[in-house]
């Protein structure tokens, strides 16, 4: 049992004594209360945890991730890549003589709870760093806690830019959405789309600093967007929103948000006889995003870190050792946790120590590292800086249409 | 003013409104014959969409024999009566124990019922939403002056309406209905005139869940997605138009659920003229639940009655 939870086992006790337990008619029943308390903190085995930290003989590696809930496929994704790479070091032999532990923790793809979750790990589990979470709202809540506690935390795939301006503890191996902003918007005009339509997800970081990124970039190179409309993630319907935008008649619209409520507007915009392209970015990669549409996403486009149709042979390889272990082919999450995985057991062993200071150091000095999403180098600001790709939906299936390079 | 707009709206409005409005019915009936909210009604609503989506799953094989709309209706009916078994279970074994307690007991079992129903569906059927079939081939159709409707949309208007006529024929025309009707206006002397009050309590129970289903499956319709924590907000946003129409007063939950669908819808499409920002919306039923406790308590429809002391 953890002190923490002694000590509010303990102030609750002292709560009851004082108000229920003091009635006259109760008095007699609080040693019962009591005991019952004690018997209950000693037979519950749940409480009962081994100090791992105390273990010299592993490294513990912490990840927190979206494994149930709204966006579950993001988390259930880096789970896997994350696995993997742990996995593969230690059928290596571990990394500094030494085998790693996994852990995992859901933050059920809510609001709060990735800082209740990052909090409770740390102090459990003391990893040694901390790979997570995709949905930069989520790593934004647990970013200070990681660098309050001195611990690296690298992102998969966060690309809020303020992720990473948390500390200097917290890395990320995406590229940012300035970027992808400004990829989406000349992707968009290059087309000859210049009118856009904007629906955006207000209540995600992500989205929010995607629509501003790619607003600035279109309107400066002669882009006007015509209608801007907004939702919060969880909404399930948007006709309100389209029947707004429809009236305005964009050449494309830009759909700022994740997989779930972006397969629904498809399908609903398509009801209301928008036939526009809509566009995305990297939030939509889930195989979820067509099951919800279904035809109605076909042809529609949104940027990417990586494309399993990608020749290299980083990419194949990684495809290959993925389809073997998981029978099924990686998205661009599991590729991403797969390459934060690898560089921070990467720096681990430059580092040669799990000193916290020393692997942070080891981290932001990492510099062409080999990944499956291309080389990372990681700038003073803590980024990589990428290449990003576009992939269009044709036939059920995320199509490589081209690469854009930073 | 943009007519061809506010006509979409309107029709968008209507769609979400007939569902709310079918919700409503449920809290309103129950609150009639047992003056207390079920809290737990939003989550049939959400047990109707998954009852839905099983029941197409499994009897996908014989429906390939059947026209669209014949199985639709299969699965509809389906659920409706899974539901209503659901809502009367409910009632016998958490309501009715507890029914000489004081009404605040009853109204936290209530809320009790309704955690427990969310979270076992997301244990039995997993938090990730799922989508939901096509039940029947859905076109767009298209109105004059660029307005259009899906055949969704359509059905959901038409059964809507077919529901509430039908609602209306039972409570008004038939000997259970006058029982309702009775136990609503006093329970005491109902019970003294040989009104079975357990078999009219489950009756209404039955039939506001079965409602709920409807409205459970037509959600999914529209929305293509359904999850285990679905049932809230539509849930609250129903109690709310009961409450807005009358509380106890079935026209004027039916009334209460289109007007709050149609303002919902309207608030986002003109959020830039009327000032207010589309993530309002829910707070728009919200706002209005508090107008009307301020200045009209009694609802829309219903009538004021004095509490006897």
């Amino acid at each position: 049992m953890g002190l923490d939870s002694l000590a509010l086992l303990f102030q609750f006790v002292e709560l009851m004594r004082r108000n229920i337990f003091s009635l006259p008619a109760l008095r007699s029943l609080w040693p019962t209360a009591l005991l019952a308390a004690l018997l209950c903190g000693l037979i519950s085995p749940g409480c009962k945890k081994k100090d791992s930290a105390g273990n010299p003989d592993e490294i513990v590696i912490g990840e927190f991730a979206s494994l149930t809930g709204a966006t579950a496929s993001f988390g259930q994704s880096a789970h896997k890549g994350v696995r993997m790479a742990v996995d593969e070091a230690n059928a290596n032999g571990g990394v500094l003589g030494k085998k790693l532990r996994l852990v995992t923790e859901d933050d059920q793809s809510k609001a709060g709870e990735a800082a209740t979750v990052v909090r409770r790990m740390i102090s459990r589990e003391k990893p040694v760093a901390i790979i997570g979470e995709v949905a930069s709202s989520r790593s934004l809540e647990a970013a200070p806690i990681c660098q309050q506690n001195k611990i690296p935390m690298i992102t998969p795939a966060s690309t809020n830019p303020k992720v990473t301006q948390t500390g200097d503890y917290i890395f990320r191996v995406c590229f940012i959405d300035p970027f992808q902003g400004s990829v989406l918007a000349k992707f968009m005009l290059q087309r000859g789309w210049k009118r856009a339509a904007i629906l955006t997800d207000v209540k995600q970081d992500y989205a929010v600093g995607l629509t501003d990124f790619f607003k600035d970039y279109f309107t400066k190179n002669g882009g006007t967007i015509v209608s801007e409309q907004s939702y919060s993630s969880g909404d399930k319907d948007f006709k309100a929103q389209l029947t707004s935008i429809r009236g305005t008649d964009p050449e494309a619209i830009l759909v700022a948000g994740y997989y779930n409520e972006a397969g629904l507007i498809a399908s609903q915009a398509r009801e209301l006889e928008i036939k526009v392209p809509l566009l995305g970015g990297d939030g939509w990669d889930s195989p979820s995003l067509i099951e919800v549409a279904g035809e109605a996403m076909e042809g529609n486009f949104f940027s990417n870190h990586f494309s399993a149709e990608d020749k290299s042979p980083a990419v194949q390889d990684f495809l290959a050792k993925y389809k073997a272990k998981y029978l099924e082919s990686p998205d661009a999450m599991s590729a991403l946790a797969y390459d934060a995985t690898m560089l921070l057991l990467d720096a681990i062993k430059r580092a040669g120590t799990t000193d916290s200071e020393a692997l942070r150091a080891a981290i932001a000095s990492t510099a062409g590292f080999p990944a499956v999403t291309g080389n990372i180098t990681l700038d003073t600001d803590r980024n990589a800086s990428k290449s990003a790709v576009i992939l269009q939906i044709q036939g059920g299936k995320f199509r490589f249409v081209e690469t854009v390079a930073p | 003013m943009d007519w061809a707009n506010l006509t979409q709206q309107l029709i968008n409005g209507l769609s979400l409104g007939a569902i709310y409005a079918l919700i409503a019915l449920g809290y309103t009936m129950v609150y009639g014959v047992l003056r207390f909210i079920n809290f737990a009604h939003g989550d049939v609503f959400m047990i109707g969409a998954f009852a839905g989506l099983y029941v197409h799953r499994w009897l996908k094989p014989f429906f390939q024999w059947l026209p669209d709309f014949l199985s639709a209706l299969v699965v509809l009916l389906l659920s409706m009566l899974i539901c209503a078994v659901l809502g009367i279970i409910i009632e016998k074994l958490a309501y009715r124990p507890l029914r000489q307690r004081s009404r605040l007991t009853v109204l936290i079992t209530a809320i009790g019922v309704s955690l427990l129903l969310s979270y076992s569906a997301q244990l039995l059927f997993g938090a990730a939403p799922k989508g939901f079939p096509q039940l029947i081939k859905n076109q767009t159709h298209d109105l004059s002056g660029g307005v259009s409707i899906t055949t969704e949309q359509v059905v959901v208007l038409v059964v809507t309406i077919l529901l509430l006529v039908s609602l209306r024929f039972i409570v008004q025309k038939t000997r259970m209905g006058l029982a309702m009707r009775a136990l609503s206006d006093n329970p005491a002397a109902a019970s003294l005139m040989g009104v079975n009050t357990d078999a009219v309590i489950s009756f209404t129970f039955g039939l506001g869940s079965a409602l709920a289903a409807a409205a459970g499956i037509f959600f999914a319709m529209l929305y293509q997605a359904i999850d285990p924590f679905m049932g809230i907000l539509p849930g609250i946003k129903a109690f709310v138009a009961a409450v807005l129409g009358g509380i106890g007063n079935i026209a004027g939950a039916a009334l209460g659920g289109l007007l709050i669908g149609l303002m919902e819808t309207l608030v986002v499409a003109y959020s830039k003229n009327i000032g207010i920002p589309p993530g309002f919306r829910d707070a728009v039923a919200f706002v209005i639940l508090i107008l009307i406790l301020m200045f009209k308590p009694a609802g829309l429809l219903g009538k004021s009655q004095r509490e006897k002391v």
